[in-house]
């Protein structure tokens, strides 16, 4: 290595042909870091977090609920920020970045509007109210899916990029706006008497189990997002001499 | 160069009469969406039954859905003709600041597509049974909608100009942007109707459409540079 690739430090890693190596040497710890959280995040979750005096055992399910509408939202935001840089500067790995997030975002957002409604069954005898966290969420979704949607109708993976960059922009400007649209919507209507955002007192326990399966969910996320980069990688670069002998050296 | 400001609204009307001329050409495009809008809004009755109660309580989200939708019609219409034939690219080669020329188009897409909406909506309210107030109040929100719908669909144009199932695409990406638009402009007809202030709601209204002027023809032109490159 020469001293003009020394200097470039941290930024050497904006180059797929550099990331590539990296984010497999960074993989398995990541999934030991999910696994050791999401061990300990369900043991608490389900053992040591106390049943709740009027929700019964059904409310566990916030431990996947709760970590997974977080992730939905913090995903996204990192997603935008990933396409802002690639549109900004041109770096090749942000687009991809920004490509290899949407899947578990949307994913994300899927798991909180099905954990919400299963939770929503017993606690107020509905699987949907209109409510607003829930419309919200369902917004945020159908966002990730028009963002998957137009990177996969363009052949061009630049153009793609570049594309889902713009729309991921607009998307994140959005979404406070709609958030306190629905908000200023369900208090006009007032259809449902059902109120998520009054918190009861929490026990300290259950905090715990959800900081913890909230930190498996990262995790997880970081890593899943790390093999699909590292797939888009594959994909588009499949013409050059670099990863035949990355890919090669796998197989053997 | 620089251009006075003067020249700087001249190169927004130009752009403006030019595709209002070629609308005016084709004129079955322009009614095919307004006629998009009547019929959309003449099958709620028909699907719901016609109890005026019921229908005076859904008419301002039916009439704003309906606008929403007809909107999205006219949508890939904004840049498909021009990109096809070469005039866009033409324009983003021009001196002329790339912005303002799709501010222009931007306009006429309105003029075209929502302003007749804002014409039409007062009578097929009277078809739900509101009354004068509510009707005048439609009229208005509609006004300051419309406008914020061509310009946040541009930028949903530009990005799938010539993408494969553009037309399905376009809707999949600037539905869930409409979401606030059309609580604010139906909150706005629902909050008259029960005989409260409906200020708050127009205010909000404004506010996002003052900065969409701003932010969404510049967007857009980012989003036409891709598709042109």
């Amino acid at each position: 290595m020469n001293l003009e690739t020394e200097k470039l430090g941290f930024y050497r890693y904006s180059s797929p042909q550099t990331f590539y190596p990296l984010a497999g040497k960074m993989l398995p710890w990541f999934w030991v870091v999910a696994t050791l959280f999401g061990i300990a995040g369900l043991w608490v979750s389900f053992f040591v977090a106390p049943t709740d005096a009027t929700q019964g055992e059904a409310y566990r399910i916030i431990f996947v609920h709760v970590p997974a509408s977080w992730m939905s939202m913090f995903i996204y935001i990192v997603m935008a920020a990933w396409a802002g840089i690639g549109l900004a500067l041109g770096t090749r790995l942000s687009g991809m970045m920004a490509q290899a997030l949407a899947p578990t975002g949307a994913l994300m957002a899927a798991l909180s509007l099905l954990t919400g409604s299963l939770w929503g069954r017993p606690m107020w005898g509905t699987w949907w109210i209109w409510d607003a966290r829930l419309s919200s969420e369902l917004i945020l979704f159908f966002l990730y899916v028009g963002f998957i949607a137009l990177q996969a109708a363009i052949d061009d993976p630049r153009r793609a990029d570049k594309a889902g960059a713009i729309l991921a922009l607009v998307g994140v400007v959005n979404v406070p706006i709609i958030y306190f649209s629905v908000i200023w919507w369900n208090s006009l209507h007032q259809g449902s008497s059902v109120s998520l955002t009054r918190s009861p007192s929490m026990a300290q326990t259950m905090f715990a189990g959800m900081i913890l399966m909230a930190l498996c969910f990262w995790m997880y996320s970081i890593a899943v997002s790390l093999m699909r980069v590292r797939a888009i990688i594959v994909e588009r670069e499949r013409n050059s001499e670099w990863i035949r002998a990355e890919v090669k050296y796998a197989v053997e | 160069m620089s251009l006075p400001q003067s020249s700087l609204m001249l190169v927004v009307s130009v752009t403006t009469k030019r595709d209002l001329l070629l609308a005016i050409r084709r004129k079955s495009d322009v009614l095919v969406s307004l006629f998009f809008f009547i019929i959309v809004v003449s099958l709620f009755p028909l699907g719901i039954g016609p109890e005026p109660l019921l229908l005076k309580k859904i008419a301002p989200g039916v009439l704003m859905v309906a606008a929403l939708l007809s909107t999205l019609l006219g949508l890939p219409r904004m840049f498909a003709a021009d990109y096809a034939d070469g005039t866009l690219e033409q324009l983003a080669l021009s001196p002329l600041p790339f912005g303002l020329l799709v501010s222009g188009k931007i306009l006429a897409h309105w003029l075209v597509c929502g302003l007749p909406l804002v014409v039409l909506a007062p009578v097929l309210g009277l078809q739900f049974g509101l009354d004068g107030e509510t009707l005048m109040m439609l009229m208005l929100a509609l006004l300051i909608a419309t406008p914020l719908l061509s310009l946040i669909g541009s930028i949903g144009a530009a990005l799938t100009l010539g993408v494969r199932s553009g037309g399905a695409l376009l809707a999949l990406l600037i539905l869930p942007l409409y979401v606030p638009t059309l609580i604010f402009a139906s909150g706005a007809v629902e909050v008259q109707m029960v005989g409260m202030n409906a200020n708050g709601y127009l205010s909000l209204l404004a506010a996002m459409l003052a900065l969409a002027v701003f932010f969404a023809p510049w967007a857009t032109s980012v989003a036409l540079k891709i598709a042109l490159e």
